[in-house]
């Protein structure tokens, strides 16, 4: 059996045949006859002319699948077929909080256990797709570049890796993670098992229309896998697996408010929903706030760039904890400063909590949070739940 | 060498042909342009000029670029002249000069037979921004405000694209014919616009929507034969203007469909199964199938007469003659000169309707309706089946092609809609049944109120299966400009 891949096809209910995607695809992969327009699975290479043509956004039409649609099949559809599940020789994620025999799923799960509960993805995000590739088919990536994202004078090196995934299909959201295959084996004489990294670029890659993703990593002294990661250079090759993850997502309606609380690489998903915000509909007002804690400003990771965002598209909050002549400040300390507008936001249903980062930082965020909303005549722990079941309140610590 | 992918803003005039290079027509521009926004400014209610309205401009015309969506205001719409890029070695596709290399000059033989159909085309662009310049304060959602409004531009930005070749290729006679596009106007008394359709009114957004279905398909057949053209410029222009037209057919064919969607979901909710039971469907603020059919016979009648004479010499001299081709020129399998081919024409011999084959190069226009008619039926067959998926026992039926007729071999005769020839007793008698009356027109007039809340829709139309750019349900298309 093949590996699943992603088809392009269009939704026959919504098209109007205008043959505009047909004349627009410059290598002939769409074709029509009397009822439908059709792709060829084996000639489309997902370049993407056709999509900016189409009036009705029929051709927006993705199915992973193991064999793909003959053009007899989509010619005699009157709809399309729903996303069936993929049973390829590799297992499908159904439910992160259900397979806890699955390693990565435990691991994710471990990483969501600061929510309190089980984890619900935004009631308007998008399916995420799961496991497509695994340890037996990892998918291949070559590094297009690596950059240091902290002040030549910081001790913390974290660092912006690019990976070309080539003509591979790798469907992924913002908020989920890869697994890195770090190469060589343990003292045992095992090898490595995956790591698991957010990724931090947005779902249409880290340049838009480019099949790249990208992460944030810090080295860390004795890391196997950090060390490999920091250690690529343009042009290095490596495996991954993935993607995983089916709740730490960002919500489509682009009237959700986002309220983003990390330190350090858990900037990673948040990175991702920013992009993805600003090349949606850059001109939202007041729907995002980064609190953002890092030791110093040449500490935090994208410092520069987060600066260029207008305040009105995104409110900053960073939080200081080793600036001379300062006391110290930590993301919580920062949410409680700024607690009225915490606490508005705490009564609006189109708000989304999400916290990542290091799990020193669960306890002093959940208190403040509980403490902002007593103030407010809220109940923290009852809200908590609501939210979580929403798939409003999210953490991805580790 | 001027960039000619991408659209230069070093004049005032966006455009993708190195016009800063171009004095001489860039003046010309220049001396049409303030003469264009007064006629936009005049035509679109000050209140909707303000306002910022999510708009799509092209910053290039490959398909990458083709779309970008931004908040605008209409006056601040980049108007310009955007061409295909061109193609190198061209051909003549067609007619006797076939396989000889395309025209980037008027060839002189042809010169008033050429600016003769880029003047009939350019017409009707602004003429459409003209009837519909009403709908906007009876739009009944943001969504449809913002259609409209899309739609808009680009007819307007569609004259620019047939003013440019007037102004680069015809000299002092197209600068005559660019100020003569700006002075007539729709349905005036002493200069109207130069085909019937476009002098008629669209009244109400379900004219509008049958107007962008059924006549911009015209324009959308004309413009593919004009692609074909010998003559390069044109063929670049329309080419260009092809991926917008498709848009408005989007606008027309959605547009009907969610009518016909509110009126099946009303009758079932109110457990109306008679589609003819009128008084009650309408009384539930929906229009009902049988007038929506009545809509259909008229505008599909009207665009039908925008194709002309069956047989003419002079759409047998624009093919022969490499200007004007056929639907999809370049899929067709023949010889592409039509010298010894016939084709059948339909005529009317006593009180019957007969076919006759006639010599295929005379039969031009015939052909390209055809082409129209097979186009027409499908969104029609599409809306039959949200009726049918609804379970109610109508269906729509496009009417025999002599019914309604003023122009071609079918005017001097009455035929009913199923193609049988009548008496003008009996076409008296029924016309009220085929074609909306007055009744009708007040009708849908009273159901025209706006619905300018984000998200809301008036009470007679659904809402869209899919947002335009992909967006969520209660996106601001509009930020309606509020004094």
């Amino acid at each position: 059996m093949s590996a699943p891949f992603k088809q392009h096809l269009i939704d026959p209910e919504i098209c109007i045949r205008c043959y505009a995607c047909e004349a627009a695809c410059p290598i002939e992969a769409i074709e029509h006859g009397d009822d439908n327009v059709v792709v060829n699975a084996d000639k489309c290479d997902h370049e993407g002319s056709c999509v900016a043509v189409c009036p009705t956004g029929a051709i927006d039409e993705w199915r992973v699948v193991n064999t793909a649609y003959s053009l007899d099949q989509q010619h005699a559809w009157e709809d399309l077929p729903e996303q069936g599940d993929i049973t390829a020789d590799v297992p499908v994620i159904q439910d992160e909080n259900a397979t806890q025999d699955d390693p990565i799923a435990a691991l994710l799960a471990e990483a969501h256990k600061g929510a309190g509960g089980k984890a619900s993805a935004p009631a308007t995000a998008s399916k995420p797709q799961v496991n497509l590739f695994n340890l037996g088919t990892p998918a291949k990536a070559i590094v297009q570049g690596s950059y240091r994202l902290t002040g030549a004078d910081s001790d913390a090196d974290v660092r912006h890796i690019i990976l070309d995934l080539g003509t591979q299909n790798f469907p992924f959201l913002e908020g989920q993670s890869i697994g890195i295959i770090p190469p060589g084996v343990d003292n045992e004489g095992r090898a490595f098992a995956p790591r698991l990294y957010s990724i931090s670029s947005p779902r249409d890659g880290e340049r838009a229309g480019f099949n790249n993703l990208s992460l944030t990593v810090k080295r860390h002294e004795d890391g196997v896998c950090s060390n490999f990661l920091c250690d690529l250079e343009k042009g290095d090759t490596l495996r991954l697996t993935g993607p995983f993850g089916t709740t730490f997502l960002l919500p489509n309606d682009q009237n959700a408010k986002l309220l983003m609380i990390c330190t350090g690489t858990g900037s990673a998903p948040f990175r991702g929903f920013t992009m993805r915000r600003q090349r949606e509909n850059p001109f939202t007002n007041d729907g995002l706030i980064l609190n953002f804690g890092a030791r110093r400003p040449e500490d935090l990771p994208y410092f520069g760039p987060l600066n260029k965002i207008p305040e009105s598209f995104m409110k900053k909050w960073f939080a200081f904890s080793r600036i001379d002549d300062h006391s110290k400040q930590y993301v919580q300390d920062k949410l409680r400063v700024e607690k009225d507008m915490v606490a508005e936001w705490l009564r609006d249903d189109a708000t989304h909590i999400y916290v990542c980062g290091l799990q020193a930082m669960e306890h002093g965020v959940d208190e403040a949070l509980a403490d902002i909303a007593r103030g407010a005549g809220l109940d923290w722990d009852v809200l908590k739940v609501k939210m979580r079941e929403n798939g409003r309140y999210h953490v991805e610590t580790y | 060498m001027a960039d000619l992918i991408n659209v230069s803003y070093d004049t005032q005039i966006p455009n993708n042909v190195g016009l800063s290079s171009d004095k001489r027509v860039l003046k010309a521009l220049e001396k049409w342009h303030p003469g264009y926004i007064d006629w936009w400014n005049d035509l679109i209610p000050e209140q909707f000029q303000l306002s910022d309205i999510y708009l799509r401009t092209a910053v290039s015309v490959d398909p990458k670029g083709w779309a970008k969506f931004d908040y605008v205001k209409m006056p601040d719409y980049r108007w310009g002249i955007l061409l295909a890029p061109q193609v190198e070695d061209r051909k003549i596709p067609f007619g006797e000069h076939k396989g000889e290399p395309a025209w980037q000059e008027v060839p002189g033989e042809y010169r008033a037979l050429l600016r003769r159909l880029i003047v009939i085309q350019a017409d009707t662009e602004p003429a459409s921004v003209e009837q519909q310049k009403f709908l906007g304060k009876t739009a009944p959602s943001m969504y449809d405000m913002r259609n409209l409004f899309q739609v808009n531009v680009e007819e307007g930005r569609h004259l620019w694209a047939m003013v440019y070749l007037l102004q680069k290729y015809f000299g002092a006679d197209g600068r005559e014919e660019a100020h003569e596009l700006l002075r007539r106007s729709s349905g005036s008394e002493d200069a109207p616009r130069m085909l019937g359709a476009f002098n008629e009114a669209t009244p109400d957004w379900l004219s509008f929507f049958m107007f962008t279905y059924f006549t911009d398909r015209d324009g959308k057949m004309q413009l593919e034969a004009l692609a074909q053209s010998g003559f390069d410029p044109l063929s670049r222009t329309c080419r260009f203007m092809l991926t917008e037209e498709a848009h408005h057919m989007f606008v027309g064919e959605t547009g009907v469909g969610r009518t016909i969607q509110r009126t099946c979901e009303a009758m079932n909710e109110a457990g109306i199964t008679n589609p003819y039971d009128i008084d009650k469907i309408r009384a539930l603020g929906v229009i009902d199938l049988p007038t929506i059919q009545k809509k259909m016979n008229l505008h599909y009648t009207l665009s039908l007469d925008l194709f002309g004479q069956e047989i003419s010499t002079n759409a047998a001299n624009a093919f022969n003659n490499g200007i004007k081709g056929r639907y999809m020129e370049n899929r067709l399998e023949d010889d592409h000169q039509l010298q010894n081919d016939t084709y059948p024409v339909h005529s009317v011999v006593g009180d019957k309707i007969v076919s006759e084959d006639v010599p295929a190069l005379t039969a031009i226009n015939m052909r390209l309706r055809d082409d129209y008619v097979r186009d027409a039926a499908g969104g029609v067959g599409r809306w039959n089946k949200i009726i049918k998926k609804n379970g109610i026992d109508f269906a729509l039926i496009i009417p025999h092609e002599g019914f309604h007729r003023q122009i071609g071999v079918f005017s001097k005769v009455s035929i009913s809609p199923e193609g049988n020839i009548i008496s003008q007793a009996e076409w008296d008698a029924n016309v009220g049944n085929w074609l909306p009356n007055k009744a009708d027109g007040d009708f849908i007039a009273s159901l025209m109120v706006p619905c300018f809340e984000k998200g809301e829709y008036a009470g007679w139309i659904a809402p869209p299966k899919v947002g335009i750019d992909n967006k969520p349900g209660d996106f601001e298309y509009v930020k309606l400009y509020e004094a």
